[in-house]
């Protein structure tokens, strides 16, 4: 019988830990000069160095650092004044040098924090999470196994390489164990990766888009008795590709160990896949028996000993941190909690800002990112940020609906035939034939028309019964092929029938 | 011809007196004469240095200004990779790798039109003293074909001593450089680690490889020095600094008021009695020339082998774990159904010679997680102890100097057994690499009991490389003097073809 998540907050206390690997958004990768633009055919986007060609040498890559130090500062980091690169060795066919560079025992920043605020049974409530680390690494190359059992290389038919991703700049930001969330543990967790998210993204640092991995998080769950010292054996959860993934990975993975605890059986410490349809988390490989990375400086590549006037440059450029930029714009805006939440959950925050910065009325932009086009999305099944609408092509839609251009239901129409990728607005307004009809002489030929063809509904009008209009508004409306202003009909309409103001 | 110094062949060069096809083809045919017997190459590449050989008759002749070596040929050590031509390192697991890029070194060599003939034999992956590691069979010692030509640039010295290339490039990681020179009575110097680019030097260790010039006189070597040096962006240890004035040190050979180190540590027992004689030998005439000698100290150079085989051995490790034949070279058990894991294995036992092999295995237990604070990391301090020997020792001295190796060449199959007596051969050039500083050897004369070359070490600080040039010049003109003939003269002629 399975455990209610109340039965195992009664019981158990849970611990956290958080690994975080962020894809920085560099030209070029981490060790050569190679592009990093993400989709590109396979093994295009390679040279000697990230092939790990006999004889090819790795020279780091400015720019990746200087977005590490700028993540290290916005996490509250100290910056090591001297760091180094360590080889990770480790024998996979995607891994071109069976070693990663990576940042071992001297990573480049340590000991920061972040503060989450949630919603809890007694308020919104402040929890920190400390950092341990953030350091550089490489990502790896791309496995494809062909055949065989669920993408796995065991029992593969064949597998295909592709190292375009090899030597893609990552930083790993690593938490310090996150006890004390009691419940709130898997919303802690989300409300952590979205914070570090929108961290990065202000930073501009990285795409940070979970579907497509340049954010990863991997979740590390531990359960103990309440009230006890010692910490109960982890598992780390791999594969959570979104914010909700976040959240139902633990809560999970803390009903799945409470169940084996409960039962006297003890939980591995093992890596385990989320996975995304079902909810839960499948066995990868045990980690019963540690690897041995046999880490060690990286002998090819110098220490890197950021100069501290450098430090402080960049100390001073960070942008205003997401939380204070929040609550900044909704004093700006006027605009009440429970529809700030909205944006922020929706992830249209950053899209409704770029439109208001446009010139568009906040309101308005709030409620078109908010209404038709999140309805878009939801449809589709694709993040609002990912349908092929612009700020810019919505600020010029609230642009033309305020200079009367467009109705609200015309406005609808051009901005389905933006997203179905017939153009900018100008272009789906033509080719489409949308115009507001401002003609009084064509509206009034259409109203009479409408009038003549139902004369005992003009009647009722003419004595007073107002709600009747509706009808007659509805057939011009229809009379004129939507373009019309309902509302200059319905004027003309009441005038035409003795019920002008 | 072939028996002038590269200096002189420029000489006729640039007089006209020779073209540089010419040039490479007198070497070619040299090659195709006696490499049969010594085996010094592993690759002759006949069009592609004749038809840079030509390239550069047509500058010439086209009035270009030319450098100092331009039309000069050379043999490359086969762990550089130049674009389009076999690169193998001594080893099966790349059999018919041909390079998609030029290593900086022949980017160099190229710019300064110095032709190359092709590539020369060594120990797998620069693994040995000897070249009797190679995969593809052993070199032979110009002066003794039943002797090793030392290693693991045995290829390149050979070539030398036997006239079929005036300049080479070897590496250096413990040695590789200046043993060879010293069993085949030639120069060789590893520069300052940081001063020649590594980009394109297959690597073995990569905190101690250091490629360098190789040649029959120290002029020649420090021509060669100046085109191969420099910064390059490309290896991050790379030293933005200037090359230091080996040329005009070279030309200069002034060692009046220099202050000459001889290290206690490393002469005395162990080194047979010839060696001693002619080292002996070379300080009276560094004295006669105006230097002062000195005894230094370096008592931590006693741990420096020891030290030496935990890190070269480590990171050997994990700089050859990319052959793994998914990408390149060898492939071996690639059947229907067999795992790549099982692949990498195949391919790895086939393609890895024993002392590969026996080095993988060292390293990777010397960084293994509970060990390697007691290997890989004491190796790390006694490197730093050794460092600070040598800063004070400098205190005392401008250069320091010692026998470069303990005995002359040794038979082949002497040592193949018994690795350690192997790696003692190496016990004077280790410290050097160690503390990344520079080391020249350049032939001290003959020992008189066995009749073979013994070679004279010269240790400069980091970037004083022309130091080296100074008294190895001053050396080398007291000697020739002597000998009234360079040392080479007297090696037997080879019977060719």
């Amino acid at each position: 019988m399975a455990l209610t998540y109340d039965e195992v907050m009664a019981k158990y206390e849970p611990v956290l830990g958080l690994e975080v690997h962020v894809e920085l958004n560099t030209q070029s990768k981490m060790f050569c000069g190679c592009s990093t633009i993400f989709g590109a055919e396979p093994n295009t986007q390679t040279c000697p160095v990230c092939l790990a060609l006999p004889g090819a040498l790795p020279t780091v890559n400015e720019k990746a650092i200087e977005s590490t130090i700028k993540i290290g500062l916005a996490l509250n980091c100290s910056i090591a004044p001297f760091s180094r690169f360590a080889r990770k060795n480790y024998f996979y066919p995607d891994m071109p040098k069976n070693f990663q560079i990576s940042q071992y025992d001297e990573p480049i920043c340590v000991n920061g924090y972040v503060d989450v605020e949630i919603e809890t049974d007694e308020g919104p409530k402040v929890f920190r999470i400390e950092i341990e680390r953030v350091h550089m690494e490489e990502d790896t190359g791309k496995s494809l196994h062909v055949g065989g059992a669920t993408g796995r290389i065991h029992g593969a038919e064949y597998s295909l390489l592709d190292y375009n991703r090899a030597g893609i700049p990552l930083v790993e930001i690593v938490t310090k164990i996150v006890p004390g969330t009691g419940k709130y543990a898997p919303e802690v967790a989300k409300a952590y990766v979205a914070e570090l998210r929108d961290i990065l993204r202000s930073l501009g640092v990285s795409d940070v888009k979970m579907e497509q991995g340049s954010l990863r998080c991997d979740a590390n769950v531990s359960l103990r008795l309440i009230g006890v010292e010692t910490l109960g054996t982890r598992s780390e959860t791999k594969n959570v590709n979104s914010l909700r993934s976040v959240e139902r990975a633990i809560r999970g993975e803390m009903i799945r160990h409470a169940e084996l605890l409960n039962k006297g059986e003890p939980v591995v410490q093992e890596t385990r896949h989320f996975q995304e349809d079902t909810g839960l988390t499948r066995s990868g490989r045990s980690k019963e028996q540690a690897e041995d990375y046999r880490y060690f400086p990286e002998p090819d590549l110098v220490p890197v000993a950021p100069d501290a006037a450098w430090i402080e440059t960049l100390r001073a450029a960070l942008p205003e941190r997401p939380s204070i930029h929040r609550k900044r714009l909704q004093e700006a805006w006027a605009v009440p909690d429970k529809e700030m939440a909205a944006m922020i959950n929706a992830d249209v925050l950053n899209i409704v800002e770029a439109t208001v910065n446009l010139g568009a009325d906040p309101a308005k932009a709030r409620s078109w990112w908010l209404g038709e086009i999140s309805r878009i999305a939801n449809d589709k099944e694709v993040a609002v940020a990912n349908l092929p609408i612009t700020p810019t092509d919505v600020a010029e839609i609230v642009a033309l609906v305020s200079a009367g251009e467009l109705t609200d239901k015309l406005a609808r129409q051009v901005i389905e035939g933006v997203i179905a990728g017939e153009g900018k607005p100008a272009a789906v307004i033509a080719s489409r034939g949308i115009k507001v009809v401002n003609d009084d002489g064509a509206l009034m030929a259409a109203i009479e028309k409408v009038c003549n063809e139902q004369p005992e509904t003009a009647e009722k009008i003419r004595n007073g019964h107002l709600p009747a209009a509706g009808a007659l508004i509805g057939a011009v409306m229809k009379e004129t092929k939507g373009q019309a202003d309902a509302a200059r009909v319905r004027t003309l309409l009441l005038t035409h029938l003795g019920q002008g103001e | 011809m072939i028996r002038n110094s590269a200096a002189e062949m420029a000489a006729k060069l640039n007089a006209g007196d020779i073209t540089s096809v010419e040039l490479t083809q007198l070497h070619l045919d040299r090659i195709a004469s006696v490499d049969t017997d010594v085996h010094a190459f592993l690759y002759v590449n006949n069009e592609g240095a004749l038809a840079q050989a030509a390239e550069v008759d047509a500058k010439r002749a086209a009035g270009e200004k030319m450098s100092p070596l331009a039309g000069v040929p050379l043999a490359l050590k086969d762990v550089m990779t130049q674009k389009g031509v076999p690169t193998t390192c001594g080893s099966k697991i790349l059999e018919g790798w041909r390079p998609p890029y030029d290593s900086t070194v022949v980017t160099n060599l190229k710019n300064n039109d110095i032709v190359i003939l092709g590539k020369t034999n060594m120990d797998e992956f620069a693994m040995g003293s000897s070249t009797e590691n190679s995969a593809y069979g052993p070199t032979h010692n110009p002066w003794d074909l039943s002797r090793i030509p030392g290693g693991s640039g045995g290829g390149s010295s050979a070539a030398l001593a036997a006239f079929e290339a005036p300049l080479a490039i070897g590496t250096d990681t413990g040695g590789s450089i200046r043993q060879p020179a010293a069993v085949t009575g030639t120069v060789g110097v590893k520069p300052t680690y940081g001063g020649v680019s590594r980009f394109g030097l297959v690597a073995f260790s990569s905190s101690l490889d250091q490629a360098g010039p190789c040649a029959r006189t120290v002029l020649d070597a420090a021509l060669l020095h100046e085109a191969i040096a420099g910064h390059d962006p490309k290896d991050s240890t790379s030293i933005n600094a200037p090359v230091p004035q080996v040329v005009a040190a070279a030309k200069s050979g002034d060692v009046k008021g220099m202050k000459i180190g001889v290290v206690k540590e490393l002469n005395g027992d162990g080194y047979q009695s010839g060696v001693r004689t002619r080292f002996e030998e070379s300080l009276e005439l560094l004295a006669a020339a105006g230097a002062e000698i000195v005894e230094v100290s370096a008592p931590n150079f006693e741990y420096a082998l020891a030290a030496y085989y935990l890190i070269a051995p480590s990171e050997c490790s994990s700089n050859l774990a990319r052959f793994d034949a998914m990408r390149y070279g060898l492939r071996v058990g690639d059947i229907d159904g067999a795992s790549a894991e099982s692949v990498m294995n195949l391919t790895r036992e086939v393609g890895f010679g024993r002392e590969v092999k026996r080095r993988i295995i060292l390293g990777t237990y010397a960084l293994s997680s509970g060990y390697y604070d007691a290997y890989y990391g004491s190796a790390q301090k006694v490197r730093t102890l050794i460092t600070q020997d040598f800063n004070k020792a400098f205190e005392k001295c401008d250069v320091m100097v010692s026998p470069t190796c303990p005995t002359t060449a040794f038979k082949i199959g002497e040592k193949s057994n018994d690795p350690i007596a192997m790696y003692l051969n190496d016990i004077a050039t280790i410290p050097v690499n160690m503390a990344g500083i520079g080391g020249m050897s350049l032939p001290a004369g003959l020992a008189p009991e066995d009749s073979l070359p013994v070679g004279f070490q010269i240790m400069a600080p980091a970037m004083k490389d022309e130091r080296m040039y100074l008294v190895g010049a001053a050396l080398e003109a007291a000697l020739l003097s002597k000998w009234g003939a360079p040392l080479l003269s007297q090696i037997p002629a080879l019977a060719g073809k």
